[in-house]
């Protein structure tokens, strides 16, 4: 991962990051229509309402979408990566890496599940990983 | 159908200038107002953006004029369209005149581009999205494409016919950078350098300078100044996302902004002569053509590859070559509409299409974040 683009968290997203150390994936869960939401914010997106509560996530899911990375936005990034959009069995979909890959086997609708990946300071990144490959 | 109506554009110089942007935006300008047969001292409304923070300000102080309203709504390259709606709606209730809309940037003499974008540090985005290093904004519209291709059964090849129509368009257009050049074949896209998958550096838009600018007046108006005043007959547009995570890839808000548009204007897709789209990579304009209505779903390659798209056809596409092979100075979007008013003014020269009466401009800006579609025809 890239050292200057490390994550800055804020009062609302300390508590997501500090699970990252833990190696917990936190969703928030809205106490007024159960509606699952990921990045943390101060509102549900699905009714407005202001009540949220903090819920784990099993890490499973599938492969939304994905890209093979060629070119490199930064020199200090090796290249090829995967770039993804996972969507958890939870609900929320969320942009990560698949490692490990295999690019002759990478198709969308694929299952993965959670790895973590450390990076400076402390914190982790939720990664993910095909289930069969 | 609204009762304003375009009455000058042009472009600024292209390609390679090493002009700044403030020169650049004052030549597309008195080149449209002079087009328009006005002058600076005519102009009371400016909407532009890239240019400053302060960017509408900052072209009406480089001008010497003090605008009674401005707009500089920033959407990316979809920001043009959107002022067309906005000016047109300033005009109607009086609160200015003559507006221009412009756009003007040297990015390719300034080497400005970076191929991870702008991360902003105070944003969601910077610390949920920028840590996995995707190319911003191609790594999004990759995974659009891969999405598209999975749920059409489509190929990298039906990508490429994007790029293969605005290359045969772009050799009919003397001031387009690939004039001159050659036809483009299937195997030169998919043997392009890899950027991100599916997409290739042919299937991406090209990197150049250049503006644009158009002026828009009240039809009355524009009816003493021109005989060909070219009418704006509806609009619409749609705002969806700025993370690459927070929206289904497809189908994207082209839909709901066509949707209006079309509602506004009392038209249906099959009306429209000549289609002038956003084409910041190959898999935007089939995404667009879907959502718009063109197409229905999974077709819009076979229609691009068509003689439909081409000149002769039943609805000519990006005849300027568009952003992938005319010029793609960062914000696109002006340019779509001065290729629409020279379409339906018959000015087009080697690509004229054949009588067009009404023209459609459709921008798409950041990644697939904000969409607007303009109705173009002309009078009477």
């Amino acid at each position: 991962m890239i050292e200057n683009l490390a994550p800055v968290p804020d009062e609302v997203t300390q508590e997501w990051w500090d699970a990252t150390r833990e190696k917990r994936l936190l969703l928030q869960s809205c106490n007024s229509c159960q509606h699952a939401q990921h990045y943390p914010r101060t509102v549900c997106v699905s009714c407005g309402a202001s009540d949220l509560e903090w819920i784990p996530s099993a890490g499973n899911g599938v492969v939304d979408s994905y890209t093979v990375v060629h070119r490199a936005p930064h020199p200090d990034l090796e290249t090829p990566y995967v770039i993804a959009r996972i969507r958890l069995d939870d609900g929320p979909t969320l942009l990560s890496r698949i490692v490990d890959f295999d690019e002759a086997v990478l198709a969308c609708d694929l299952r993965v599940s959670l790895k973590w990946q450390d990076i400076p300071g402390g914190y982790r990144l939720p990664v993910f990983r095909l289930d069969h490959q | 159908m609204t009762s304003s109506a375009i009455v000058g554009v042009a472009e600024s110089d292209l390609g390679v200038t090493n002009k700044s942007i403030l020169a650049l935006q004052a030549q597309a300008i008195t080149r449209a107002l002079a087009d328009a047969g006005l002058s600076l001292t005519d102009v009371d409304g400016i909407a532009t953006s890239g240019v400053s923070r302060f960017s509408a300000t900052q072209v009406a102080d480089y001008l010497g004029v003090q605008p009674a309203w401005s707009d500089s709504t920033f959407a990316g390259g979809s920001a043009y369209e959107m002022y067309v709606a906005r000016a047109a709606q300033a005009i109607e209730a009086g609160q200015a005149s003559v507006v221009v809309v412009s756009f003007a940037s040297n990015q390719r003499s300034a080497k400005s581009r970076r191929l991870g974008g702008l991360v902003e540090s105070h944003t969601p985005e910077a610390q949920f999205e920028a840590p996995y290093g995707p190319l911003y904004p191609i790594s999004y519209y990759a995974m659009a494409a891969q999405r598209y291709m999975h749920e059409y059964n489509a190929s990298p090849a039906d990508l490429a016919q994007v790029a293969i129509l605005a290359r045969d368009w772009a050799l009919k257009n003397p001031k387009a950078y690939r004039y001159g050049s050659q036809p483009l074949t299937v195997d030169d896209v998919l043997g392009s350098t890899m950027v991100s998958t599916p997409l290739t550096a042919a299937d991406c838009c090209l990197v150049t300078d250049g503006g644009g600018a158009v002026v828009i007046t009240s039809l009355e108006r524009a009816r003493d100044l021109r005989p060909d005043p070219i009418r704006i007959l509806g609009y619409g547009e749609a705002t969806t996302n700025t993370s690459m995570s927070q929206v289904p890839l497809l189908p994207t808000g082209a839909r709901e902004s066509g949707q209006r548009a079309f509602a506004a204007a009392g038209l249906v897709p099959a009306d429209v002569d000549v289609i002038q789209l956003y084409d910041s990579f190959t898999i935007t304009v089939l995404l667009s053509l879907e959502a718009l209505g063109f197409c229905a779903p999974g077709e819009a390659s076979s229609f691009v590859s068509s003689a439909e798209t081409r000149l002769g056809g039943r609805q000519p596409l990006n005849t300027s070559g568009g952003g992938l092979s005319y010029c793609h100075p960062g914000q696109y979007g002006v340019l779509l509409l001065v290729e629409a008013v020279r379409q339906l003014r018959g000015e087009a020269g080697e690509r004229q299409v054949d009588q067009p009466s009404i023209a459609l401009a459709h921008g798409t800006g950041g990644i697939l974040s904000t969409h607007a579609t303009v109705l173009l025809g002309v009078d009477g």
